[in-house]
């Protein structure tokens, strides 16, 4: 930061020069830096494994096992960005799981008779207010009693995982509700039709965002991106969100599953009929958590509030900002995202298990620094900590398959956080940010 | 002038913080289409006492009147509400957000959906700093991207843009360049044709002299007195600030 107050007396400056080629694509280069590791790590694995990591199965999986941790990613940024950290996201999900696990398979099913259809809607709802109930209250301690979040939360992780334990016995809760179940991921796929379906409203969204944000800028006479630029943007956008789909489509129900579907139903299979999973309800709901938190972020006062406190907390408070108030909200949208978590690791195994969501603070948090969250505040996207989650999901089911031990998963992993972490300083530095 | 009710009056001011008496029983007041310069040496309370003022900070004792009315003065939001606006020594701006994320904070142009509409923001910080700053490019780059000059006149547009009654100056111009502190004389003296009382912090005096209609100085806390300008001396104000005297009377 200059100090020099007469730098900007000399002449009007000339117009920067349009950017050529990628860069007048105008993205942001840590997302493109992300984006490249991403792929290095796959091609990598791809490369140990004869291919078979970059298989649509294991690309499935990979997606699947990413969802928990990086639904409570996106809410990790709004709570470091204000320059707080929740240590507690781990037993917070594992507390809301054995909640919701004792309401369907024990008191609703007493209470609506087994089976009801209501049990499953009821679960989650009730999750979702422990959740973030207890989220609010941690965010009460940080805000209005100034405990540090830290130690709000250090507190938080002993307390709520045990009393998680005292409340299942410490036993392993299920079978789960079977329409419960269906947000774990392979019990509630889409299908072929539904995915492709979602696959174009989404590409017709991202395009159609494009273009209204270019009309807009043009309205009020900014200047705008190279048309050239725009269409090679939405066609990256519109390749990748298709893409996707056909991958998630290409991976095939086995022939024993599906005849046992149709039995289910009544049906004989089809000779030779072939049909792909498609998208999982669990990526669904990321991908429409991960557009409600960026809309958040970016297009309302809250998610503005919450990048000025975090920039200056001082700033912010002087701008009439109820900064006190705006940390019950950030640590309760944290809470509601651990319940929704809650929901998907427990569907995905059909139970609850005393450990679930152990360490999982350390990969959300990581997950989030990953994506290029700054644990000074003030710098995060919601994007880049879905992201952050993926390369770290990659890195570990890689090793798994690639048959790397235990302990030395572990090092590689707790390596590659400082590892980016480091980068990351060196690229800030450079980019003058 | 100084008839009629005055625009701001601070009457009996004390703050205390831990065992530091920062403001000690001081009242100023202000009136329409006036500038009263606040001087003092380093540390004697000034930016204190206009905390008060808005909102930043809650008088132990003492009371505002705005407009001849008694107000309570909370927070900054109640200061706002009194058309109380402010550039604070420090700026008080959010370094990771841009020029106009910063004008805005906490008063966002929202559209029918309550969504923040960044590019109606930016349109109004284009046309407001084209008036205090033609050479201000920057409205994509955070504000820690700018110089110190371009930040103060992010936080002078601020203070301006929603038509405030009353403005606090804090060291408005610490930061600028000669072209740019001339600009601020021309605004503060535009301001003042239009009805808005300015209380303006400098250490400047020569500033202070060509700007201001009356001076108060404050010495450890305490108003050593205030006068009008053409009745006093440089030297006599030095003098104020440092000895904390008061002016020898020419009968
Ligand atoms: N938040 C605070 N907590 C404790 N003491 C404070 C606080 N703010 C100011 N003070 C003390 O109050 C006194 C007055 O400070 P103030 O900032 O009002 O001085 P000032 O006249 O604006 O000085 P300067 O010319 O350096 O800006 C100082 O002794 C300062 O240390
Ligand atoms: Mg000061």
């Amino acid at each position: 930061m200059s100090q020099s107050g007469t730098a900007e007396t000399a002449g009007t400056p000339a117009a920067p020069p349009q950017p050529k080629g990628f860069a007048a694509l105008g993205l942001d280069m840590r997302l493109v830096g992300m984006i490249a590791a991403l792929f290095v790590i796959w091609i990598a694995f791809a490369a140990f494994t004869d291919g078979r990591f970059l298989t649509p199965r294991n690309i499935f999986n990979l997606t699947i096992q990413t969802v928990s941790v990086a639904i409570m990613a996106t809410g990790m940024v709004f709570v470091i960005v204000t320059r707080h950290i929740d240590l507690s996201v781990g037993s917070l999900l594992a507390v809301c799981s054995a909640a919701m696990a004792m309401l369907q398979t024990q008191f609703l099913p007493d209470l609506l008779g087994l089976g009801s259809p209501f049990i499953w809607i009821i679960t989650i709802i009730c999750g979702l207010i422990v959740g973030t109930a207890i989220g609010a209250f941690q965010g009460w301690m940080v805000g209005y009693l100034t405990i540090p979040a830290f130690i709000v939360t250090l507190g938080g992780l002993l307390v709520w995982r045990n009393v998680a334990w005292y409340m299942t016995s410490g036993q392993t809760i299920g079978p789960l509700d079977p329409t419960f179940s269906i947000f774990g991921g392979i019990n509630g796929t889409l299908g072929e039709t539904v995915s492709w379906i979602i696959g174009i409203v989404l590409t017709i969204g991202a395009i159609a965002l494009l273009a209204q944000s270019r009309r807009a800028k043009a309205s009020h006479g900014f200047p705008v991106k190279p048309m050239g630029a725009e269409i090679g943007l939405g066609v990256i956008f519109a390749g990748s969100i298709l893409a996707f789909i056909w991958v998630l489509n290409a991976y095939t129900i086995p022939e024993r599953r599906l005849e046992r579907m149709f039995e289910a139903r009544g049906e004989v299979l089809p000779e030779g009929l072939v049909m792909g999973y498609g998208l999982p309800g669990s990526v669904l709901l990321l991908i429409v958590i991960a557009i409600v938190m960026t809309v958040v972020a970016r297009r309302t006062r809250l998610g503005r509030y919450i990048f000025a406190t975090g920039g200056n907390p001082d700033a912010a408070e002087l701008s009439g900002i109820d900064t006190r108030m705006l940390t019950v909200k950030v640590f309760a949208i944290m809470g509601a995202l651990c319940a929704i978590s809650a929901v998907v690791a427990s569907a995905r195994l059909t139970n609850h298990s005393n450990d679930i969501g152990t360490l999982d603070e350390l990969r959300v948090i990581a997950a989030a620094v990953i994506g290029g969250t700054a644990l000074a505040g003030g710098i995060g996207t919601i994007y880049g900590a879905i992201l952050g989650a993926l390369i770290m999901q990659s890195l570990q089911s890689g090793m798994a398959m690639v048959g790397v031990d235990a302990p030395f998963q572990n090092i590689v992993v707790g390596s590659v956080l400082v590892l980016a972490v480091w980068v990351d300083i060196i690229y800030r530095r450079r980019a003058g940010l | 002038m100084n008839t009629g009710t005055p625009l701001v009056e601070m009457n009996n001011m004390s703050i205390a913080f831990g065992g530091v008496q920062a403001v000690d029983d001081v009242s100023v007041n202000l009136y329409p289409g006036e500038v009263v310069g606040l001087l003092g040496h380093n540390g004697a309370g000034k930016s204190t006492l206009i905390k008060i003022l808005s909102g930043a900070y809650k008088a132990d004792s003492g009371e505002i009147k705005v407009n001849g009315t008694p107000v309570t003065i909370n927070s900054p939001r109640d200061a706002r509400a009194n058309n109380i606006e402010t550039i604070y020594q420090t700026l008080a701006l959010a370094d990771n957000l841009d020029a106009a994320s910063n004008l805005f904070l906490g008063r966002e142009i929202t559209n029918a959906f309550g969504m923040v509409n960044d590019d109606a923001m930016e349109a109004e910080t284009r046309k407001i700093m084209a008036r205090l700053n033609p050479n201000f490019k920057k409205f994509g780059s955070p504000v820690s991207a700018l110089s110190g000059g371009q930040r103060q006149s992010v936080a002078i547009a601020r203070a301006v843009y929603f038509n405030a009654k009353i403005l606090i100056m804090d060291e408005p111009t610490a930061a600028l360049g000669v072209h740019e502190t001339q600009m601020v004389a021309e605004l503060i003296e535009e301001l003042k044709k239009q009805g808005i009382g300015i209380f303006l912090i400098s250490h400047d005096i020569q500033d202070v002299f060509k700007l201001c209609d009356r001076v108060s100085v404050m010495k450890n806390g305490q108003l050593v007195g205030t006068e009008r300008v053409e009745d006093v001396t440089e030297d006599d104000v030095l003098g104020m600030i440092i000895l904390g005297k008061q002016p020898q009377r020419a009968a």
